[in-house]
Order: C-alpha cells, then sequence, then structure tokens
C-alpha cells in the first residue's frame, strides 16, 4: 500500500513485524498521505467510526441487561432506564447515538455527491458504502422493535408486511419472517440476534472500506488527481488526526446536548406504551432518517411496485459510478451540476418531510413529484449532464490555486512551459 | 472554519425541520411554568410531595404505576420523603405476598421494596370495573403521550360542556384537549378535594400541576441527574474543543492551506 518500505528500528520489532507486519499497517496509518486541502465535510468518516464504535459499546452494556420476550422487553427497558446504574444515559446514548449516526452518514453521502468520490478509481469504496448503509438501515429497524413498544410493533408488522408483495411466495417469506402467523415472540428474538449481529458485520465492511480507500487516497474538494506523497499531501499524524478530533468533538457538543436535555425528541411517544397487537396507532410513522424512503413507498399506488421503487432509490446508488458520465469529479468545476446537487438535496429533504405527513391529497401530490425527481436525477439528468456540460478548467494541483494562481489549466500550462 | 458552521447550521435546521413536522397539528394547550425544564431544571420538591398526595388519594383508585417503588419515593431526585414517611406510607397498603411455607398466599403491610399496589388484579378486572375502558398505566405516561406535561396537564382541565351537536353515549365525557374530544374518564379534580398537609390551597389548576409534576418525575425519574451530568459533560466538551482547535491551528501553521 505504502510506496515506501518500513523497517522497525529494534531487533523485537523486526523479528516481530516479519512475522506480523503490524507496525508496518500502524506506519502505514500515520504517514498516510492526505490531500492537504480536504475540508471539514472530510471529518465525518472519523465521526462515522465513532458513532459504530459507541453503538456496539453502549449496546453491548445494554443487551446485558436486556430481556428479549414480548412479554418482559418492554419491563426491561424500564428496568434499564430506573434502576440500571446510569442505564438511562446508556440507553439515551444508543438511542441517540443511531439518529446522531444516520445524520453523519447522510452527510458523508452528500458530501461523496457533491465532490464525485465515487467516480473511478473509487467505486468499490463507494459500493462497499451502499452496503453499509443498508445494513445500517437494517439494524435501526430492528433495533427500534427492541423496546416492543406500540411503534416497534406496528412498524416491524408494516416493513415485514412489505414482503408480502413478492408475488407467490411472498405470503410465505412473511411468516417464516415472523415465525408464525403475526409478529410476535419469535420475531422480537430472531431481530434481536439480528440487530447484534449486523453492527460487527458492519465492522468489517468499514474495515474494508478503508482498505479500499487507502488503495487510491483520499479524494479531495479540487477533485484532481495528486502526487502521494508530495507538497499537496500531509501525514495522517498528526495534522489529519487533530483536525478530525476537533471537528468530532463539535459533534459530540450536538450529541451530548440531545442526550441529556431532548433526549426523547427525535422519537415517537407511542414507543412508550407497550405493544398491543389489538390497538393500531393512528399514524404509523418511521424514525425520521428512513422518511424519505418511506415517502417513496407510499407515493407508489400499486404495493409491488412502491417496494420496488424503494428498493430501486436506494440500489440506484450503487450504480452511479456509472450513471455519471462526466470524467469531472468534484462539483466545483461543474456549475450546471452543483445546480442539480441542490435541487437534489432539497428532493431528499422534501421527500422527508412528506414520509412524516399522512398519505393523502397534496401530500401524496408532492411525494408523487418528489419521487419521480429523485429517479429522473440518477437516471436522466445525471447521464446527460456529463456529455453536454461545459465544465470550468482543472487546476493542475491543489498549490495552484492555494498560492494565488488562477485556477485555470492554460496559465497553468504556460508557467510549466516557462520554467521548462 | 467557514465551512464548520455550515455544518452545525445544516445540522440545526435539519432537526429544526424534524421538529416542526413533528408538531405540525399542534393545538394549543394550557402553559404553566415547569421547575424541571431549561439547562438547570429541577423538580419542585414540594410539588412532587403534593403530586404524590393527589396520585395516591385520587389517581391511584383506577391508575396503576407498575414501575415504581416505594423506595423511589425517598430516593434522590424524587419526592425525598424521608425515609420513616416512606416507610409509613409503604406500611399503609396491603401487599399481597406468598407462598407461605403451608403453600398459601397471605397478605402483609408493604415494604420499601414492593411495588406500588395495583388498583385491579388485572386489565380485564380494571376494564370490567370501567365501562371496558382501560386505565392507562401512569409511570411513564407523560413520555407515552403527544404533548407531554403540557397535554396532561391540559386534559385534566378540559372538561366542559359538550358543544351543541354532539351527543356523548353513557359514560364518556367531553374534553376538548383529549384526541377527538371524547373521553372515558369522567372529571376527577374539583376544588378543595383533597387537603394539602403543606396548606397549601387545593385549586383544580395547582392539583393538576402538582399531579403532572409527579408523573414527570415518574417517567423520568433520573431527570435531575441527566440535567446536571449534561451542563457538566457539555462545559467540559466545550474546554476541549477549544484546546483542540488552538493546538490545530499551531500544527497546521506551517501548512498554507486553509483549516
Amino acid at each position: 500500500m505504502s510506496d515506501h518500505e518500513y523497517t522497525p528500528k529494534s531487533k523485537v520489532g523486526k523479528w516481530f513485524n516479519d512475522r506480523l507486519p503490524l507496525l508496518t499497517l500502524a506506519n502505514h496509518l500515520t504517514d498516510y498521505p492526505t490531500p492537504k486541502n480536504l475540508n471539514y465535510w472530510w471529518t465525518f468518516g472519523g465521526i462515522l467510526t465513532f458513532c459504530l464504535i459507541t453503538q456496539i459499546v453502549t449496546g453491548l452494556v445494554l443487551a446485558m441487561h436486556y430481556i428479549a420476550h414480548a412479554d418482559m422487553a418492554f419491563d426491561s427497558v424500564e428496568h434499564i432506564m430506573r434502576d440500571v446504574n446510569y442505564g438511562w444515559l446508556i440507553r439515551y446514548i444508543h438511542a441517540n447515538g443511531a439518529s446522531m449516526f444516520f445524520l453523519a452518514v447522510y452527510i458523508h453521502i452528500f458530501r461523496s455527491l457533491f465532490y464525485g468520490s465515487y467516480k473511478s478509481p473509487r467505486e468499490i469504496i463507494w459500493i462497499i458504502g451502499i452496503i453499509i448503509y443498508l445494513l445500517m438501515m437494517a439494524a435501526a429497524f430492528m433495533g427500534y422493535v427492541l423496546p416492543w413498544g406500540q411503534m416497534s410493533f406496528w412498524g416491524a408488522t408494516v416493513i415485514t408486511n412489505l414482503f408480502s408483495a413478492i408475488p407467490l411466495v411472498g405470503e410465505g417469506i412473511v411468516t417464516w419472517l415472523w415465525g408464525g402467523y403475526s409478529v410476535d415472540n419469535p420475531t422480537l428474538t430472531r431481530f434481536f440476534t439480528l440487530h447484534y449481529l449486523i453492527p460487527f458485520l458492519i465492522l468489517g465492511l468499514v474495515v474494508l472500506h478503508i482498505w479500499a480507500l487507502h488503495v487510491p487516497g483520499n479524494n479531495n474538494p479540487v477533485g484532481i488527481d495528486i502526487k502521494k506523497p508530495s507538497k499537496d499531501t500531509v501525514p495522517f499524524h498528526p495534522y489529519i488526526v487533530i483536525k478530525d478530533g476537533f471537528a468530532l468533538l463539535m459533534f459530540m457538543i450536538v450529541f451530548a446536548f440531545f442526550v441529556f436535555y431532548t433526549p426523547n425528541i427525535l422519537g415517537h411517544a407511542d414507543n412508550y406504551i407497550e405493544a398491543n397487537p389489538l390497538v393500531t396507532p393512528a399514524h404509523i410513522v418511521p424514525e425520521w432518517y428512513l422518511l424519505p424512503f418511506y415517502a417513496i413507498l407510499r407515493s407508489v399506488p400499486d404495493k409491488l411496485l412502491g417496494v420496488v421503487a424503494m428498493l430501486s432509490a436506494i440500489l440506484i446508488l450503487a450504480a452511479l459510478p456509472w450513471l455519471d458520465t462526466s470524467k469531472i469529479r468534484s462539483a466545483v468545476f461543474r456549475p450546471l451540476y452543483k445546480q442539480f446537487y441542490w435541487i437534489l438535496v432539497a428532493d431528499v429533504l422534501i421527500l422527508g418531510y412528506v414520509g412524516a405527513m399522512p398519505a393523502e391529497g397534496l401530500y401524496l401530490l408532492i411525494a408523487r413529484v418528489a419521487t419521480a425527481y429523485y429517479f429522473l436525477h440518477f437516471l436522466v439528468i445525471l447521464p446527460v449532464l456529463g456529455l453536454k456540460e461545459k465544465s470550468l478548467p482543472l487546476p493542475l494541483s491543489i498549490t495552484e490555486p492555494i498560492l494565488g494562481g488562477s485556477p485555470n489549466l492554460s496559465t497553468a500550462k504556460n508557467r510549466e512551459s516557462l520554467k521548462n | 472554519m467557514k465551512n464548520l458552521f455550515r455544518i452545525l447550521f445544516l445540522i440545526i435546521s435539519l432537526f429544526g425541520f424534524q421538529y416542526s413536522s413533528n408538531a405540525a397539528e399542534k393545538i394549543e394547550y394550557l402553559k404553566t411554568d415547569w421547575s424541571f425544564k431549561g439547562l438547570f431544571g429541577k423538580f419542585d420538591r414540594a410539588a412532587l410531595q403534593r403530586g404524590y398526595q393527589v396520585y395516591t388519594e385520587v389517581c391511584s383508585s383506577c391508575h396503576s404505576m407498575k414501575y415504581l417503588s416505594y423506595r423511589n419515593l425517598a430516593e434522590k431526585g424524587g419526592p425525598e420523603f424521608s425515609e420513616a414517611q416512606v416507610k409509613a406510607i409503604a406500611a399503609s397498603f396491603e401487599v399481597k405476598d406468598g407462598p407461605n411455607e403451608d403453600g398459601d398466599m397471605f397478605t402483609r403491610p408493604g415494604k420499601l421494596s414492593d411495588k406500588f399496589v395495583m388498583p385491579y388484579e388485572n386489565v380485564k378486572a380494571a376494564q370490567a370495573a370501567n365501562g371496558g375502558a382501560y386505565p392507562p398505566d401512569m409511570s411513564v405516561l407523560v413520555k407515552a403521550r403527544k404533548g407531554g406535561v403540557d397535554y396532561i396537564y391540559s386534559l385534566l382541565q378540559g372538561y366542559e360542556e359538550p358543544p351543541a351537536g354532539i351527543t356523548l353515549d353513557d359514560g364518556v365525557y367531553y374534553n376538548k384537549y383529549m384526541y377527538g374530544n371524547k373521553i372515558k374518564m369522567a372529571n376527577q379534580l374539583s376544588d378543595g378535594l383533597v387537603e394539602y398537609s403543606d396548606g397549601t390551597n387545593a385549586t383544580v389548576e395547582q392539583m393538576s400541576k402538582d399531579v403532572t409534576t409527579f408523573l414527570m418525575w415518574s417517567a423520568e425519574p433520573h431527570l435531575e441527574a441527566r440535567h446536571q451530568m449534561g451542563f457538566k459533560a457539555i462545559v467540559y466538551l466545550i474546554i476541549l474543543t477549544t484546546l483542540v482547535y488552538f493546538s490545530m491551528k499551531r500544527i497546521w501553521s506551517g501548512i498554507k492551506t486553509e483549516v
């Protein structure tokens, strides 16, 4: 991976490193040449690692006290909140941690969209990222079921019922998922098992995600390929470590505010009512981070097609490196794409909003238009734009625009030729 | 740095947006100042004790509080009755225990470790005694209702004559804050219903406020500890962030780029 060979100084170190090159790895991670112009949107990778670890650690403690049984789950959560030492803290960190995790992952994804980080040679990093995102949604959904409140129960009923849309085998699959003929204790225990498993799968994929990142190195706000190491890069430690640390601390302040002062604002009141199969809540709403996809699901009148649309909305992202035909990565040099990018951001926010509203009247109409636009963006606008758009000239290096030179290819080339 | 503020702004507006979408169907609730809101919010000890009195004398004949134990009444951050007081409170309840050595169930006076005695044997019995409606357990009620404390506080004072054109079945009452306006619980509070031991005038408004404060505590017994720890945690984080910011500036000072 690294361009230079590393030999430990001490004899013991060398002996160990020849057998298991952990020191080489540590050296690679410390020296890893990183573009020096990364902005704060790039700090969310580190923040996400923190979120994952936080969820795993708090989750382990919660699992020590939680009882995965339909008759006892709700009681055991209240036991954690009342009688376990600092149980309220652990649970509120875990519950709000899920929201913070998604907040960070959305920023991370949209950063990638803006700066074209998914483009060659980083397609694999991007696809692994999409798989991580899918697993996150599965983990979050199953985690929300565990407290066994009304929203847990009915959310689980609605989402698992989506599988019944599959022709022929649908009903059978739903019964198989439930382990019975409705959401009940067998559903709860298997969701608990999977909720415990998935974070470790995510952890493994994160290692692959970072490994794949370290092959070509980071993209950067200018989006051009840079020589590594060079005057355009800084070693990961201490430069990026301290910057990521600073951004993480800012993020933690926001996180702490939610945990300590409004711990329930992102949840739904109905989830403090114990699950009751005989009483359906007035509105069944998923957690905020799933709302855009919920809006897409409900905007299609046919159940099967709705499910297909919802899944496609996520899977289409995996094809993005090939749907976007432009060779220019950063939106900074793509004036038209930049505008469409912000329209897409607005579109997703609108979808999230109508996802929280009842699917009727004007809300339904807005959801349909926004869904259509979402697909239009990826299937039509991006491929066409890449071929038609007149992009701005790219600088030769990162140093170029910063040192006061114009981000202009021809002037830069002239200067190069003068030097020679 | 500029970008950082943009990110923060985005985060805050995102959550503001989420919050406003939650509050879309908001009804105007009655307002009162709650002592437990805000960065340093604490419970009003006297209000909690009065609230407990209202709960035992009025609510507890139908509503259970299954997650509370008598010991909680003496714990820090709660009503903080003295241990002797709570022992006396617990002993005033008959608790079913057993089986004893002969295999029989028996009753004994309550102890600190006992859960609050339930008004009914089970949900069916509660429904049978209340015209088919189950009086919900009140331990986490405040968190289980949209509008939280303001909703409960308003509901207790929201009984009125139904507007013309609305007919109510037997055992159904009109309440302007209830979802759908129809409630199966009759108006329970009237001025002077309980006699507060601390001499406070027991108006409906006062009793509603006291019992709602008590319910907030029962739903969030560690609220005071949470606020105290939160303040310390955030101050600590802000100081650390500032130090890290200046270290970062120092480290990056040799590099010509914007941090």
